[in-house]
């Protein structure tokens, strides 16, 4: 046994006992080969953390209402005591900021530092989805671009004009993310530099895309024949455009809609970029969680070990701990439902057991992983995943029966529930099949997209949505077809086919004269 | 690599621009609680924020979503009873779907219907005053000159003997003497010491005509000396008192509301507003504003708040009984040497026949002689009548003191006051 000699006691801080523990911790995370940016810890006060809440985190961020919204509705929450606040706030930027609220007792600090700083901050430069779609080096001074761009529009057209603008480009930001190409990191500069290029570019291929349509006929149209380079997207030789169904909304906004002038597109492809640098976020969440988690647990762990932390701070910390990995059964007041903390945690702590004490069933189901190099296998997870695939990759029957989970079909055909499969022989290939696609973001949110810009007649847009499991759209989608509508500038439509093809539902806006919303 | 950062001190406030857009793009919302505020709350409690409440569906943010419906599987922990296949029923409040993604999620099973947010105290007086288009409630000195207090101001070099500055004068007589003997004495050393030294040589030596020169010499300078006054008129200081005005610290507000059926709810919610914005002036240039409510019909009484405004007792309209009442308290309780005195009346304008003229009699004779300030408001779109008209004459008697207009709507309380109000030339 170590004999105890803890840098600090008691629950105050100061830089220095902080700066103590970073230093070990730093160690300690070497150690376990996390690989992270460097840090840059902020301490700040309530207030500031409500803000950056708020702001979802962004440390500097364009004007709008919503987040004012936000922050009322953190601040009221906070206030009455309903909500503990974050006790961190972690952004994905290099260097990898971390904020630490002046409340905080010690054992928090610490174990912040040790869930953000080395957690989050490893998973951020670790994981593959954040290591193609975002660029840590330049968050920053994109936003910075942003909200500087965002500002001198409001002077220059009003905030009224810009506000709007940004509520619709809000409404549409989950369709503001490219699947499969990678956007190149550029500095904000450069960023600058080329928006003056963008908008001459884009306003000019605007205006061929539309010139040659009656009504809106211009003095500088260009004669009919045209070439292929004038006719660079291949419009004029008939068929549908865009060729094929866009999934990008935002993105094919951006370069088409026809009346949106260019600071506007500058300001959609804003929301878009921001959208994009969150999108790996939102489909990470129980691994990171996870990760972080399993990290600030082994790390307190070692520091106790080594004792650099008293007991009195460890108890602290295993409550807290505790508190946060909790999952509350279904029926349970507290429930709301599966707490990512909780899954990611179980789960990342279940392939460290499975590489140190696998069993039979590990060996069956995890041939690979089982009896394995536990580090080297946590960190082949963190990296090569998303929630969707760790899931289906890595949830033991194990798991399964330390959360009893248990699936539920609801039909609307059918009267009653019928509960499909639970934690058992038959039934942990079919949770894990369920649960994995609970988090697949293509299952959660309704597929759709561009089909048709009717660029010929009478400009209107159509858009498919795909059913899946003939979920139907909910009730929001008028109000979001109107914003598409504010954007596009002509007739949009929004037709429902069903999983054979069959449109089951039309919705458009503007809303025709007679029939009503029908 | 880490660095620490103490962020704490800068960067206060980084949200109001948000919070800011927020309140303006809910304003009728707001306004409307605000509102709502304004009349539940007495006069004088206008001091806190304000809770506020806003239907979620008015400030959602809507995004394309799955509505209930189709077949979905759920997947959830802690099953203790199920086995496959079993069928349960559908329980009332829907499908239990996936968590709202953003952290924080409210657990406790109540729906939330209602975004409920505080204003600040200041973003609650701001939306008072924008329902009446009220910019800042400019700090206006209505000028009350009637008190002044003499305060002390330097010194000054002339005045009455009462207010001499002795340690002034006596500074300055000595710093005089010093000055004027100065030369004087130097000249006598100077004098003394040649006389030592002829007076030193041998006798056969001295001269004695030199002798006697000097010795008047001395004689003179000595007297010159003696002669330096000790004290001087020009020496003299006296301190300086100035008049300053002195706004006096108490201040009483009679509102005397004319209570007959003609006066709607909406009549009344416009006079409140009026003695509200009223209120509020005087608190900021007073110490203490007390107010004094008074309501009539056919007869007058003193009332409180509460009643004041909410009570529905009617009758017909004598308003002279209210202004007999006034002048009994203000005799009885609020002498005019201790008090500033501020009547605001609001009324339809609607009177008994003969009594317009017992009005302006008691005005005239009685209350407009011990009054600050007597402001009458006619809440009514209509053609004015006899009382408008006897008050005309009151006003063209005492015009820097009485002030009349006419409300039509809340809109008109603010531009009114302001005109009521304005400042005055000094007279």
């Amino acid at each position: 046994m170590t004999r105890r000699k803890p840098i600090a006691t008691g629950s105050d801080w100061n830089f220095e006992i902080l700066e103590a523990y970073e230093h070990e911790l730093a160690r300690l995370a070497d150690e376990y080969r996390l690989d992270t940016y460097p840090n840059q810890i902020e301490i700040i006060t309530t207030e500031q953390m409500m803000d950056a809440y708020a702001s979802v985190g962004m440390p500097v961020g364009y004007h709008h209402w919503s987040f004012g919204k936000q922050f009322l509705a953190v601040e009221q929450a906070y206030r009455r005591g309903q909500m503990g606040l974050a006790y961190e706030l972690v952004i994905n930027s290099d260097p990898c900021i971390a904020y630490l609220m002046e409340e905080n007792t010690l054992m928090m600090q610490v174990l912040v530092m040790a869930h953000a700083c080395y957690g989050h901050n490893s998973f951020f430069k670790g994981n593959y989805l954040f290591r193609t779609w975002t660029d840590a080096s330049s968050i920053v001074d994109y936003l910075v671009f942003a909200r500087k761009y965002v500002a001198e529009c409001e002077e220059r057209h009003g905030v009224t004009a810009v506000e709007q603008l940004l509520d619709a480009c809000h409404a549409l930001q989950n369709y503001g993310v490219d699947r499969y190409k990678r956007p190149s990191p550029i500095s904000a500069e450069e960023e600058v530099r080329r928006q003056a290029e963008r908008e001459e570019y884009l306003q000019a291929q605007v205006n061929t895309l539309w010139r040659t349509i009656p009504g809106r006929q211009r003095a500088d149209a260009l004669p009919s024949d045209l070439d292929s380079e004038e006719d660079p997207l291949g419009l004029h030789g008939g068929g549908r455009y865009p060729p094929e169904p866009q999934e990008n909304l935002l993105y094919f906004l951006e370069k088409n809609a026809p009346l949106l002038a260019p600071w506007q597109r500058e300001i959609v492809r804003i929301v878009r970029k921001l959208a994009q640098y969150f999108y790996p976020q939102r489909q990470t969440q129980v691994m990171n969680e996870g990760w972080a988690s399993f990290w600030h647990y082994t790390l307190m762990n070692r520091l106790y070990d080594e004792g650099l932390v008293d007991e009195g701070l460890m108890l602290e910390f295993l409550q807290s701990h505790t508190a946060v990995v909790s999952q509350p059964g279904f029926d349970s007041p507290f429930y709301s439902g599966i707490n990512p903390y909780a899954l990611g945690f179980a789960m990342f702590s279940d392939i460290r057991r499975m590489c140190e004490n696998p069993t039979d069933e590990d060996r069956e189901w995890f041939p690979d992983t089982a009896g394995s190099d536990w580090l080297e296998a946590v960190h082949f997870a963190m990296r090569n995943f998303k929630d969707e695939s760790f899931i289906q990759q890595f949830l033991s029957p194990k798991v399964m029966r330390d959360l009893k989970l248990f699936s539920i079909v609801d039909d609307d055909q059918e009267e009653m529930l019928e509960v499909t499969a639970i934690h058992d022989e038959r039934g942990y290939r079919r949770i894990r099949e369920a649960l994995a696609q609970q988090y697949a973001l293509s299952l959660r949110e309704p597929n759709i997209q561009v089909y048709e810009a009717n660029i010929r007649g009478n400009r209107s847009l159509t858009l498919h949505h795909v059913q899946d499991s003939r979920r139907p759209m909910g009730r929001s989608v008028y109000p979001v077809i109107r914003h598409l509508h504010q954007l596009w500038g002509f007739p949009v439509r929004l037709e429902s086919l069903s999983e054979d093809g069959a449109v089951v539902r039309r919705y458009q806006w503007p809303l025709p004269d007679e029939e009503g919303k029908e | 690599m880490t660095y620490f950062i103490d962020r704490r001190a800068n960067a206060k406030n980084k949200s109001a621009v948000n919070r800011q857009r927020f309140l303006d793009r809910y304003r009728t919302h707001i306004k409307r609680s605000v509102e709502e505020a304004v009349n539940r709350r007495s006069i004088t409690d206008m001091e806190r924020g304000e809770k506020v409440s806003i239907p979620t569906r008015d400030i959602s943010e809507p995004v394309f979503q799955h509505g209930p419906g189709g077949k979905r599987t759920i997947v959830s922990p802690g099953n203790k009873e199920f086995v496959e296949g079993d069928r349960l029923r559908r329980p009332s409040g829907g499908g239990g779907g996936d968590g709202s993604g953003e952290g924080g999620a409210s657990n406790q099973g109540e729906g939330m219907d209602e975004f409920a947010f505080s204003l600040t105290r200041e973003e609650f007086l701001d939306f008072v005053f924008d329902g009446l288009e009220l910019p800042h409630l400019e700090r206006k000195a209505l000028k009350d000159l009637d008190e002044v207090k003499p305060v002390r101001a330097g010194v000054t070099r002339d005045g009455v003997p009462a207010r001499i500055n002795i340690v002034r004068s006596m500074r300055e007589a000595y710093a005089r003497r010093i000055a004027m003997r100065a030369p004087l004495r130097r000249a006598l050393r100077a004098a003394q010491e040649a006389l030592d030294e002829e007076e030193r040589k041998d006798p056969v030596l001295r001269n004695p005509s030199r002798i006697a020169e000097l010795k008047a010499e001395i004689e003179r300078l000595e007297k010159r000396l003696e002669a330096v006054p000790f004290i001087d008129t020009y020496d003299l200081r006296y301190n300086n008192l100035i008049n300053q005005p002195q706004p006096s610290s108490k201040a009483v507000m009679f509102c005397v509301m004319d209570v007959s059926g003609s006066m709607t709810q909406a009549h009344k919610d416009i006079a409140k507003r009026f003695f509200l914005l009223l209120y509020l002036f005087l608190e900021r240039n007073y110490e203490k504003v007390e107010l004094v409510f008074v309501r009539h019909h056919t007869a007058a009484k003193e009332v409180d708040e509460e009643e004041f405004f909410y009570s529905r007792e009617t009758g017909g309209t004598i308003v002279s009984s209210a202004l007999t009442l006034v002048d009994e308290i203000i005799t009885r309780r609020y002498p005019p040497t201790q008090w500033n005195l501020y009547v605001a009346q609001a009324s339809d304008g609607d009177n008994w026949d003969d009594d317009s003229v017992n009005c302006r009699e008691r005005l005239m004779k009685s209350l407009m002689p011990r009054l600050q300030y007597y402001t009458y408001v006619e809440i009514t779109p209509h053609a004015h009548q006899a009382l408008w008209e006897e008050y005309e004459t009151v006003a063209a008697e005492f015009p820097d003191r009485f002030a009349m207009r006419q409300i039509v709507e809340a809109g008109d309380i603010y531009p009114v006051f302001r005109e009521l109000f304005k400042r005055r030339a000094a007279h």
